[in-house]
């Protein structure tokens, strides 16, 4: 089969096909900009973008590059703040979809953006949550984006900064949050979901261009792979609207180097 | 003329001391008070203690210039140009500064318990998460000058048991805050055009608010459509004129981000020698706004200049 798009386009159009009609999406930058955008073009008319910064439904004639771009601040239903914002991601009557990105998940989905090694000796410092752990802990549902590699879907987290699903089963629940927990990991080789009953991941699809065993391999550790299929190939519409209509620059989706089977842009 | 009207270096001078906790307003690339954090630089304020939320390019300089101590804050980042901020992650990795974790929604929501007075503030946000398990400060610091006793606490709902745990945070108020708005009338008056972040919270917290502008309108002009506005004028101590003071970050309605500025930060601030000699030609000869300007440019201030309907500057090449 030929691949004639690349790695981050797929993620783009795998996490868009997620997004329902009438969610009110709470966008980060990056991918979860392509994605949210793509939905509302081609499937989700009415769903809605704002960001934690208090940019409520921009039109998002360009591309912004930062949740406080300027960019978010035009053509918008309201220009606010964070508390503003911030209390939308929690309004019991909206159903919210959060897109986060991390440098570590584990099997439970919880999520380190904050550091390696440990909080007396870190070896590397992320930003830090941000507004992660609040849409994560707040949110109907998380949307999460990663790069696929061992190093990054570890058994423990170097640093918990946002919450999943705890430690499976009822544990969110018990803890205390309301609603919330992330329904999806959309990655560079697939997307993978949480077990109904244990919450833990499983694999849900794998790309044209890559293979479970393939996923297995990058993942550290043990993930279901029996529920697998393959992730339709994007459309003709879904790859023009996102080349031509929403990044024509190419500012997120990077070079045009496709996604050949064995190179999955890693 | 309005006695608060004064230059940065009287500003910076008079309001802000070594030690002080100084909260920062704007986000990441937009509306950070630059003009008056060079300043700071220049003054070699020493041991500040930062309280922000998403700090990003302001933050970068404070610390890369050793002018911090210790840090609250959610988010260092200078968005794409660096998604960790490079000065920061350097920092925390060679144990400079002392670093303490919290959330956007526990920061704004701090500066917001600080300017009603509230004795603490509650949310679910963190529950279960490091943020509310490990404190970055450490014991020796608890409880004296503006650390806070505890980082945060989690404790039963305080009305209803069944609800479960919550988490309560001490509120801030911060000795200073800066800010920089679009606008500030003759008589002091504030306003902040686009996204106003946590910046209102952050300066009804403070003990002291400065604000830097881009322009100053006669007051008739500011009260004609107070709306707009979101500082009274009796909040605010000093108000500095500086055009272009938010610059290498946005000002929505005025000026874009400046691509290339950020871009070459990226490259000379991973290095000590090549970032003190970006502060050698970017911050501390240059004494007045002016003089910075002079040094950006002309041709670079008209390719980041915001078209007036958008608030940007369209097709900027932003790579």
């Amino acid at each position: 089969m030929e691949i004639d798009y690349t790695a981050n386009e797929m993620m783009a159009l795998c996490a868009g096909r997620l997004v329902n009609n009438g969610d009110i999406l709470f966008a980060g930058t990056g991918l979860s900009m392509l994605a949210a955008t793509v939905a509302k073009r081609i499937h989700a008319h009415e769903a809605v973008v704002f960001f934690e910064t208090g940019g409520i439904d921009p039109s998002l004639i360009e591309l912004p590059l930062a949740v406080g771009d300027p960019r978010v601040m035009v053509g918008t239903s309201v220009n606010s703040g964070l508390a503003d914002a911030l209390s939308l991601l929690a309004h019991p009557k909206l159903h919210t979809v959060a897109f986060l990105g991390a440098a570590q998940i584990d099997p439970y989905g919880n999520l380190n953006s904050t550091l390696l090694g440990s909080y007396e000796k870190p070896l590397q410092r992320f930003p830090g949550s941000g507004g992660a752990c609040d849409a994560a802990s707040m949110a109907s549902a998380t949307i999460i984006f990663m790069q696929h590699q061992r190093r990054r879907f570890v058994e423990k987290l170097d640093y918990f900064t946002s919450p999943g699903w705890l430690t499976g089963g009822d544990s969110r629940k018990e803890a205390g949050f309301q609603r919330g927990g992330p329904i999806a990991v959309v990655t560079n080789l697939g997307l993978l979901k949480f077990d109904d009953r244990t919450r833990r991941m499983v694999l849900s699809e794998f790309y044209p261009f890559t293979t479970p065993d393939e996923i297995a391999e990058n993942t550290g550790f043990d993930i279901d792979l029996g529920r697998a299929v393959q992730c339709s190939p994007p459309t003709k519409e879904e790859l023009t609207t996102l080349r031509e209509q929403i990044d024509p620059q190419r500012l997120i989706l990077g070079p045009l180097k496709t996604a050949a089977a064995g190179d999955s842009g890693r | 003329m309005n006695k608060k009207f004064m230059t940065a270096a009287e500003a910076v001078e008079r309001f802000i001391d070594d030690g002080d906790q100084i909260a920062i307003g704007g986000f990441t690339v937009t509306r950070n008070p630059m003009a008056l954090i060079r300043e700071i630089l220049r003054q070699r304020k020493k041991e500040l203690y930062l309280v922000v939320h998403s700090q990003g390019q302001g933050m970068e300089l404070l610390i890369g210039a050793g002018c911090v101590r210790r840090v609250e804050l959610a988010y260092g980042g200078v968005a794409r140009f660096a998604p960790t901020g490079i000065r920061f992650r350097k920092a925390v990795k060679e144990k400079q500064i002392e670093v303490e974790d919290y959330t956007n929604l526990h920061m704004t929501l701090r500066f917001l318990a600080g300017a009603m007075s509230m004795p603490f503030v509650a949310t679910r946000s963190g529950l279960e998460s490091d943020i509310v398990r490990l404190s970055g400060f450490s014991k020796e610091s608890r409880g004296k000058g503006r650390v806070p006793r505890d980082k945060l606490k989690v404790i039963d709902h305080p009305l209803d048991p069944e609800q479960g745990k919550v988490v309560v945070l001490p509120p801030l108020n911060p000795d200073v805050t800066l800010i920089h708005a679009q606008a500030v009338g003759e008589d002091g008056s504030v306003r902040i055009q686009g996204l106003t972040f946590a910046d209102v919270e952050q300066a009804k917290a403070a003990r002291k608010v400065i604000v830097s502008c881009e322009k100053i309108v006669p007051t008739e002009e500011i009260r004609r459509d107070p709306d707009r506005n979101c500082l009274p004028h009796f909040l605010v101590d000093a108000v500095v004129h500086a055009p272009y003071g938010a610059h290498p970050t946005a000002c929505h309605m005025f000026y874009d981000y400046d691509p290339d500025h950020l871009n070459m930060f990226k490259r000379i601030a991973p290095d000590d020698d090549t970032f003190r000699q970006y502060l050698d030609e970017w911050v501390y000869p240059l004494e007045t706004q002016q003089a910075y300007l002079d040094k950006v440019g002309e041709k670079q201030i008209e390719k980041i200049k915001a078209d007036p309907d958008l608030g940007y500057a369209p097709g900027l090449d932003r790579r």
